[in-house]
C-alpha cells in the first residue's frame, strides 16, 4: 500500500515543479529585462487588452454557435435511432477531435478559403464578394468544425440515456414533438448545457494553432498567439509575461467557474442500445431531420474530403523519399513515443497512488495529499496551456543560453503533460477495476514487484495502457503549440514542417503532409478511443 | 493435533472505520470447520481480512499457529484464501493459476507439475491443465481455486462465501468436497456463509458476529438449539 504512494508523490512533485518553475519565470514582476514596450507600467498596453478581449469574444461566439448548432443535430440523431449510415455519421462526428488542428485548418481552407469550394460556388452564382476565412469568421468556422460534433455527441449520449419507458409513456399520453421537447428532451439537455458549454469555451479560449493559422493580424489575435508572437518575433519577454498572466487568469477563472457550476460531461458508450422512439413519424419532421443531418454531415465531412483530395493530388508518396520529411517524421515519432511513455507512466503513478491512498483507513499526511492532489494535477495542466508553459520554460532556459539543447526535452514534457488528463481518464477506471479484482488475490499469493507486473498487471492492463499510449502519441504528433516556440532548424516535427511549408507557400507539399499526418493521427486516436470492446473486457481479468 | 496453542487466536484485535469500532477476541482450535455467521456489515469480512493479513489491527494481536502476525505479509501467513469470485486470473491457464500457489515466480519443477496434476484430480478436474478460466463454469473455477489451496499446503483455509455464486446442486458438491479435504488434511477451515444449511452440513463450530463483536462462539449443536438471541433466531428461521 504505502509503496504505491512514493511514485505518486514523486510524480506530483515533478508536475508541480515543472509547471511551478514556468509560472515563477512568467509571473515574477522583477524582470530587469529590457523591453521594447517599456517598463512595468507598459506591460498591460492596449494590444494586450485587445488580445484578451478577442480571446473572450471568439471563445464566447464559438461556444454559442457550436452549442446552438449541436442541439438540432443531437435531437435529430436521437429521434432517428435506426437509419442506414447512422453509425457512420456518429463516427464522423468523432473524427475532428482526432485531427491535428493544422490539418483541419488546411481542409477548412480548401472549403471556405479564397480558392475554396464555397467561394467558387458563390462566384458561379454571380456574387462578387468572396467570404474571407481569415479573421474572426475563419476562427469561428474552425472552432465550430471541431466543437459542434463534440457537443452533438455529448448531447446525444445524454438523450440516449433517457429511459425507454419515458418514450412509451409519452407516446401513450399523446405528446407532440413540442411537449416532448419541453418535458422530456430539454430538461436533459439543459442539465448538460453548462458542462458542455464550459468545456467548449475552455477549448476555444486556449486554442492556439487554429488562431495562428486562420487569425488575421493584430485585430484577430488571442492571448496565446500573442504570447508566441511576443517571444518569437518581437522578442518582448515583458509583454509575453503580461499576456501569460492574463491567460492564466482566464483559465483559472474558467476552471473555478466550471468546478462550481458544471459537472464534467461524460459520454457514455450507449450508442448500441438506442431506445425505441415513437415520435417524429410524419413527413415534415422526417424532412427536417434529413436536412439537418445532411447539412451537419457535409459540414464535417467536406474539409476532411478536401484534405484527402488535395493530399492525394499532391502525390503524398513522393514525400517518403524526401530527406526533410524523413527527418521530421523521425523527430516526430521519437518525440511522440517519448512523451506518450512519460505521460502514461506519470498517469499510472498518480492513479495508483490515489487508489492506495483512498484505500487506507487512516490516511497519513502524504496519503491525504495524494488523494486530494491527484485530481488537481489534471487541473494544473489545464490551468497552464502548452504555449504558456512553453513560454515560461523559454524564458527560464534563455538564461542558460542554448535553448536548442533543451528544446526536445521541453517539447516532450509539455506534450506529455497535455495528454495527462486524457490518459488519466482512460487509465483511472481500468486500474481501479484491476486493483479491486486482483489486489487481495495477488497479495495473498505473494505476487509482487516484477513478477506481478509481468504476469498480472501488464497482461490485464495491456489494452487500456496501449489505448492511453496511442491517444497521447496522437496528441503529441499533431501538436504545434509547444514546438512552435522551440522549433528550429534542429528541431522540426511534422506539424512544424507543415506550418513552415504553408508559410513559404509550398502548398503541394503542405497538402501531401497534411494527408499523411492526418491519417496517422486519426489512426492513433481511433486506437485510443474506448469502443464497445466487451470481449476485451472479459479477457485478462480474474474470475 | 497440537493442543498447546489454538490455530487462530485474536486478542482484543480492534479495527476502526471512522467512528465504528470492530473488536474481536476469540480462539479457534486446530483441525475443524468453523462457520462464520452474522448479518451483512457485522464484520465477517473484516475478521477474515485480519486473519489473512489484508487488514492490520489498530490494537491487539492476531496469532496464527502460535506465531504473532503483527507485521507478517499476507503471502507469508500460514493461510490460503478463497473468495466468492475473482479467484483466478483469466489470462492464465489452470496450471499456471495453481502454480502461482507454489511459486509466485512460476519456477516449477517436474515434481511441482505432478503435484498440480494430483491436486486437480483430487478436486475432480483431471485433464483441465490447459483450460483457461473463461471456459470453466463457476463451480469448476472454485474447484481450481481449491486445488491451488491444496498445493499451498497451509494449515489454515479461509473461505469467504465460496458458494455464493453457485447454484444449489453445485453448492452441495462443493461443500462435500470441502468436508472431505478438511478431514483428509486436518486443515483449520473458516467458512463465511449466509446459509443455515452450510452450518448443518459442514460446521463443527459457529462464530456468530453482530455489529463488529463476536456475539456467540459455540459448537454446532449448541448453536442450533439457541433461541434466546434474536439475531441467531432470525438467522436460523431463514
Amino acid at each position: 500500500m504505502r509503496r504505491g504512494l512514493v511514485p505518486g508523490l514523486l510524480t506530483l512533485a515533478f508536475l508541480v515543479s515543472f509547471v511551478g518553475l514556468a509560472l515563477v519565470a512568467l509571473l515574477s514582476a522583477d524582470t530587469g529585462m529590457p523591453s521594447p514596450s517599456g517598463a512595468f507600467g507598459g506591460r498591460f498596453d492596449v494590444t494586450v487588452w485587445r488580445s484578451l478581449r478577442f480571446t473572450l469574444l471568439q471563445a464566447g461566439l464559438s461556444t454559442l454557435l457550436s452549442v446552438l448548432l449541436a442541439l438540432p443535430v443531437a435531437h435529430a440523431l436521437a429521434r432517428r435511432p435506426h437509419f442506414l449510415g447512422r453509425l457512420w455519421l456518429v463516427r464522423l462526428m468523432a473524427l475532428p477531435l482526432g485531427l491535428p488542428a493544422l490539418v483541419a485548418a488546411l481542409g477548412l481552407l480548401g472549403i471556405w478559403g479564397r480558392q475554396g469550394v464555397v467561394n467558387h460556388a458563390l462566384a458561379a452564382l454571380g456574387l462578387s464578394e468572396p467570404i474571407s476565412i481569415y479573421g474572426l469568421s475563419g476562427i469561428l468556422i474552425a472552432h465550430v468544425f471541431f466543437n459542434m460534433p463534440l457537443a452533438a455527441r455529448l448531447f446525444l449520449s445524454g438523450l440516449e440515456r433517457i429511459p425507454g419507458e419515458h418514450w412509451r409513456i409519452a407516446a401513450n399520453l399523446g405528446m407532440g414533438s413540442l411537449s416532448l421537447w419541453r418535458l422530456v428532451e430539454w430538461p436533459v439537455l439543459r442539465g448538460l448545457l453548462p458542462g458542455v458549454a464550459g468545456l467548449i469555451f475552455m477549448l476555444c479560449a486556449t486554442s492556439f494553432t487554429l488562431v495562428l493559422t486562420l487569425g488575421g493580424g493584430p485585430a484577430a489575435t488571442t492571448l496565446e498567439v500573442a504570447i508566441y508572437q511576443a517571444l518569437r518575433f518581437d522578442f518582448d519577454p515583458v509583454r509575453a509575461m503580461a499576456l501569460s498572466a492574463l491567460q492564466i487568469g482566464v483559465t483559472l477563472g474558467l476552471l473555478l467557474a466550471l468546478r462550481l457550476a458544471a459537472p464534467a460531461p461524460e459520454e457514455a458508450t450507449t450508442l448500441g442500445r438506442a431506445s425505441r422512439r415513437f415520435d417524429g413519424k410524419s413527413l415534415a419532421p422526417r424532412m427536417i431531420d434529413v436536412v439537418i443531418l445532411g447539412l451537419a454531415a457535409v459540414f464535417v465531412a467536406a474539409p476532411l474530403a478536401a484534405v484527402a483530395a488535395s493530399g492525394l493530388a499532391a502525390r503524398p508518396l513522393r514525400l517518403l523519399s524526401e530527406p526533410a520529411f524523413q527527418q521530421a517524421l523521425a523527430t516526430s515519432l521519437a518525440i511522440a513515443a517519448a512523451s506518450a511513455l512519460i505521460c502514461v507512466a506519470l498517469s499510472t503513478c498518480l492513479v495508483t497512488a490515489r487508489l492506495s491512498a483512498l484505500s487506507m483507513r487512516r490516511r497519513s499526511l502524504p496519503a491525504r495529499l495524494i488523494a486530494g492532489a491527484s485530481d488537481g494535477a489534471g487541473s494544473l495542466v489545464l490551468l497552464v496551456p502548452p504555449v504558456v508553459l512553453g513560454a515560461g520554460w523559454f524564458l527560464l532556459l534563455r538564461g542558460f543560453g542554448a535553448i536548442g539543447h533543451f528544446a526536445p526535452i521541453i517539447v516532450i514534457l509539455i506534450n506529455a503533460l497535455m495528454a495527462l488528463p486524457f490518459a488519466t481518464r482512460i487509465l483511472s477506471p481500468a486500474i481501479a477495476t484491476h486493483h479491486a479484482r486482483t489486489g487481495r488475490l495477488a497479495e495473498s499469493l505473494g505476487l509482487a514487484g516484477w513478477n506481478r507486473l509481468r504476469r498480472i498487471d501488464l497482461p490485464c492492463l495491456a489494452r487500456p495502457l496501449l489505448m492511453a499510449l496511442s491517444f497521447a502519441a496522437a496528441l503529441s504528433l499533431g501538436d504545434l503549440g509547444a514546438v512552435a516556440l522551440f522549433g528550429s532548424q534542429d528541431l522540426v516535427t511534422l506539424p512544424y514542417l507543415l506550418f513552415s511549408r504553408l508559410g513559404s507557400y509550398r502548398i503541394q507539399d503542405a497538402d501531401a503532409l497534411a494527408l499523411l499526418l492526418g491519417l496517422v493521427c486519426l489512426a492513433l486516436t481511433m486506437a485510443g478511443t474506448p469502443g464497445r470492446g466487451h470481449r476485451a473486457e472479459r479477457e485478462g481479468r480474474p474470475i | 493435533m497440537n493442543a498447546a496453542h489454538p490455530a487462530i487466536a485474536l486478542e482484543e484485535a480492534i479495527v476502526a472505520f471512522g467512528t465504528r469500532h470492530l473488536s474481536f477476541d476469540c480462539r479457534i482450535d486446530a483441525g475443524g470447520i468453523t462457520a462464520v455467521l452474522g448479518p451483512s456489515g457485522s464484520g465477517k469480512s473484516t475478521l477474515l481480512n485480519l486473519i489473512a493479513g489484508f487488514e492490520t489491527p489498530d490494537r491487539g494481536h492476531v496469532t496464527l499457529m502460535g506465531q504473532r502476525m503483527d507485521d507478517v505479509a499476507p503471502s507469508r501467513r500460514p493461510v490460503s484464501v478463497i473468495f466468492q469470485d475473482n479467484n483466478l486470473f483469466a489470462h492464465l491457464d489452470v496450471t499456471t493459476n495453481i502454480g502461482l500457489g507454489i511459486d509466485p515466480g512460476l519456477k516449477l519443477s517436474a515434481d511441482d507439475r505432478a503435484r498440480i496434476g494430483q491436486a486437480l484430480a483430487r478436486v475432480g478436474l483431471a485433464d483441465y491443465e490447459k483450460r483457461r478460466p473463461p471456459s470453466l463454469s463457476g463451480g469448476e473455477r472454485q474447484r481450481v481455486a481449491l486445488a491451488r489451496a491444496l498445493v499451498q499446503t497451509r494449515p489454515i483455509l479461509l473461505l469467504d462465501e465460496p458458494f455464493a455464486a453457485l447454484d444449489p446442486a453445485l453448492r452441495a458438491g462443493m461443500s462435500a468436497l470441502i468436508g472431505e479435504l478438511q478431514a483428509e488434511r486436518q486443515m483449520t477451515v473458516l467458512l463465511v456463509t449466509h446459509h443455515p444449511e452450510d452450518v448443518r452440513r459442514l460446521a463443527d463450530d459457529v462464530l456468530f458476529l453482530e455489529e463488529g463483536r463476536i456475539l456467540l462462539h459455540a459448537p454446532r449443536e449448541a448453536f442450533l438449539q439457541r433461541r434466546d438471541l434474536p439475531a441467531v433466531a432470525a438467522f436460523l428461521r431463514d
